[in-house]
C-alpha cells in the first residue's frame, strides 16, 4: 500500500532528520522501522501501556499517540539518546540495584516517566510516585521494585542538593 | 493496529482551519492533542478523510480571567490546567478534576478543547462544564457563538459543534466565596475511564444550601445532571437525613447502561456512595 507522505524535518537524539514521512505512521513506528531505534517498545498501541514513550521537546509523550509528521520542527529523544548522554544514569543504576528491570519490555517507558518525576516532582512521596507511574504498565515486577528505585534517586538528589546548599538534614 | 490512511494538513491559523473544514465538511477531523483521536484511529474507530492539525495555532492556548469568567483556550493541555494558579483560585472544581484525567505523558499533550469536543460521557471536563454550566465558545468563518454546556452535549461523541465549526475556548464562571465544590471519581486504575464520577457545586447561605448542581459521568450517553437530587438538596443543611434523601432522589435520576466495568445496579450504587462522600466532604469544609 502506498501511503501518502509529507516532508518533515526534526532531530532525533540531536541528529538532524529530513525525510518523507508517511502521514498515518505514528512516531514510534517511524523510530523503530525507519531509523532502527528499537529501544522504544510498542505494546498496546492505543495509549494505555506507556511502553512507547519518548521525549518531544523535553516532554514525555506517548509515541503511539503522536504522528511522526507531528514531530516536524521538534526535538525527539529516545531511550537510546538519553542513555548515551547519561541523563538516565542514576535511574538506570537504581533500577538495576533494586531489580526493577525484569523482562525489560516496560523499562524504556518507565524510565522516561521516572526522569520526568526526578525533573518535575522532586519531592514526590512514595504514594505520589505510585500515582505518577500509574500510566505505565509493568507485568513482571509488581511495581514495588520500580517505586523503590525511583524513591531512592529522589532521596539521593534531595540530600545532595541540601548538602550543596549547606543545609543539614 | 495501525491507523487507516488519511490526508494531513497543519493549519497555520484559523483561516486555514475554516478553509479546510469548508472543503472537506464532515469528512474532516480536527487534530488537537490527539490523545483520544490517535487511539481511535489506531483502533479503526475513526476513518476521516483528512486530519486538520490545529496544534500550532498559539491563539487557541492559554488561560485568562476576563470579568466574571475564566476563559481557557481549546489547546490548553491538562498539565497546564493542573499547574494553573488561576484555575485553582477561580475554578476549584476543575482543579479537583484534572488529576483524574489520564496519566502523566497523556496530560502533556491532551487538551481541554479536545476532550470537550469529543464529548465522551466518561470524561471529566464535560461533567465539570455541565455542573458549572460553562459556556463553550464555537467559531466558524463568519464569527463566533456561545452555547451553554447544558445544550452542548447531545449524545455519545456528539456535540453542538457543526461540521464547519471549531470549539475555540471554554468559559467557566468564577467561583464566589459562598460556593463549595467537590469532584470525585471511581475507576479501576487512577487515570483510566471512570466507572462513575460526580461533580458537585453548592452555593451556600451560611449552612443552608441555596443552589445545588450535581453532574455525573459514565451514567448515560452524555454527562447528565441529577435534577431530583438537586431539588431535594435546595434549602437543606447537610446532615445524614438530607444526604439519605438526596441519595434516594438520585435513584430516580439515573438509568445507566451497564458496561465492561460495572453493571447498571453497581453503577447506581456507586453513584449513591459518591454523592454521600461528596456531600459529607462539602459539609466538613468551611466556606
Amino acid at each position: 500500500m502506498s501511503d501518502r507522505c509529507m516532508h518533515a524535518q526534526f532531530t532525533v537524539n540531536g541528529e538532524s532528520v529530513q525525510a518523507q514521512v508517511p502521514v498515518r505512521m505514528h512516531l514510534v513506528d517511524y523510530l523503530r522501522e525507519e531509523m532502527g531505534l528499537t529501544g522504544s517498545h510498542l505494546g498496546c498501541e492505543h495509549g494505555v501501556c506507556g511502553a512507547c514513550q519518548v521525549m518531544v521537546d523535553g516532554q514525555v509523550v506517548r509515541g503511539c499517540l503522536t504522528l511522526a509528521i507531528q514531530a516536524d520542527g521538534k526535538h525527539v529523544q529516545t531511550i537510546e539518546g538519553l542513555t548515551e548522554n547519561r541523563e538516565l544514569q542514576k535511574l538506570q543504576a537504581a533500577f538495576l540495584k533494586h531489580n526493577a528491570f525484569q523482562c525489560g519490555f516496560c523499562s524504556a517507558g518507565m524510565l522516561l516517566t521516572a526522569l520526568d518525576i526526578t525533573q518535575h516532582h522532586k519531592n514526590a512521596s512514595r504514594e505520589e510516585i505510585k500515582e505518577l507511574i500509574s500510566g505505565n504498565y509493568c507485568r513482571c515486577t509488581g511495581y514495588q521494585a520500580i517505586v523503590d528505585a525511583i524513591e531512592s534517586v529522589l532521596h539521593a538528589n534531595l540530600s545532595s542538593s541540601s548538602t550543596q546548599s549547606g543545609v543539614k538534614v | 493496529m495501525k491507523s487507516p490512511d488519511f490526508e494531513y494538513v497543519k493549519a497555520k491559523n484559523l483561516e486555514d482551519v475554516f478553509a479546510s473544514l469548508h472543503a472537506y465538511k464532515d469528512s474532516a477531523q480536527i487534530l488537537a492533542g490527539g490523545q483520544s483521536l490517535l487511539a481511535m484511529l489506531n483502533l479503526r474507530m475513526a476513518n476521516p478523510q483528512i486530519l486538520i492539525d490545529i496544534s500550532g495555532i498559539d491563539k487557541l492556548k492559554g488561560i485568562e480571567k476576563s470579568g466574571n469568567t475564566l476563559r481557557i483556550g481549546a489547546l490548553t493541555t491538562h498539565n497546564e490546567i493542573l499547574n494553573s494558579d488561576l484555575v485553582r483560585l477561580h475554578v476549584p472544581l476543575l482543579s479537583q478534576a484534572v488529576p483524574y484525567v489520564a496519566h502523566l505523558a497523556i496530560r502533556n499533550k491532551g487538551t481541554i478543547g479536545g476532550s470537550l469536543a469529543l464529548g465522551d460521557p466518561a470524561a471529566e471536563y464535560p461533567a465539570v462544564a455541565l455542573a458549572l454550566n460553562a459556556s463553550l465558545v464555537i467559531q466558524n468563518a463568519k464569527g463566533e457563538r456561545r452555547i451553554k454546556a447544558q445544550d452542548f452535549f447531545i449524545s455519545l461523541y456528539k456535540t453542538a459543534v457543526q461540521p464547519e465549526e471549531l470549539l475555540v475556548a471554554v468559559e467557566f464562571p468564577i467561583a464566589t466565596s459562598n460556593q463549595k465544590f467537590v469532584f470525585m471519581e471511581l475507576a479501576r486504575r487512577m487515570g483510566d475511564y471512570a466507572m462513575v464520577g460526580l461533580a458537585l457545586a453548592l452555593t451556600m447561605d451560611g449552612k443552608t444550601i441555596r443552589e445545588c448542581a450535581i453532574s455525573l459521568m459514565a451514567m448515560d450517553d452524555k454527562p447528565i445532571l441529577a435534577p431530583s437530587a438537586m431539588k431535594s438538596l435546595a434549602g437543606q443543611q447537610i446532615h445524614s437525613e438530607s444526604i439519605l434523601q438526596a441519595q434516594n432522589a438520585l435513584d430516580k435520576d439515573l438509568d445507566p447502561p451497564g458496561d465492561l466495568q460495572a453493571n447498571a445496579a453497581t453503577k447506581k450504587h456507586l453513584a449513591r456512595v459518591l454523592l454521600s462522600r461528596a456531600l459529607t466532604q462539602a459539609g466538613e469544609s468551611h466556606v
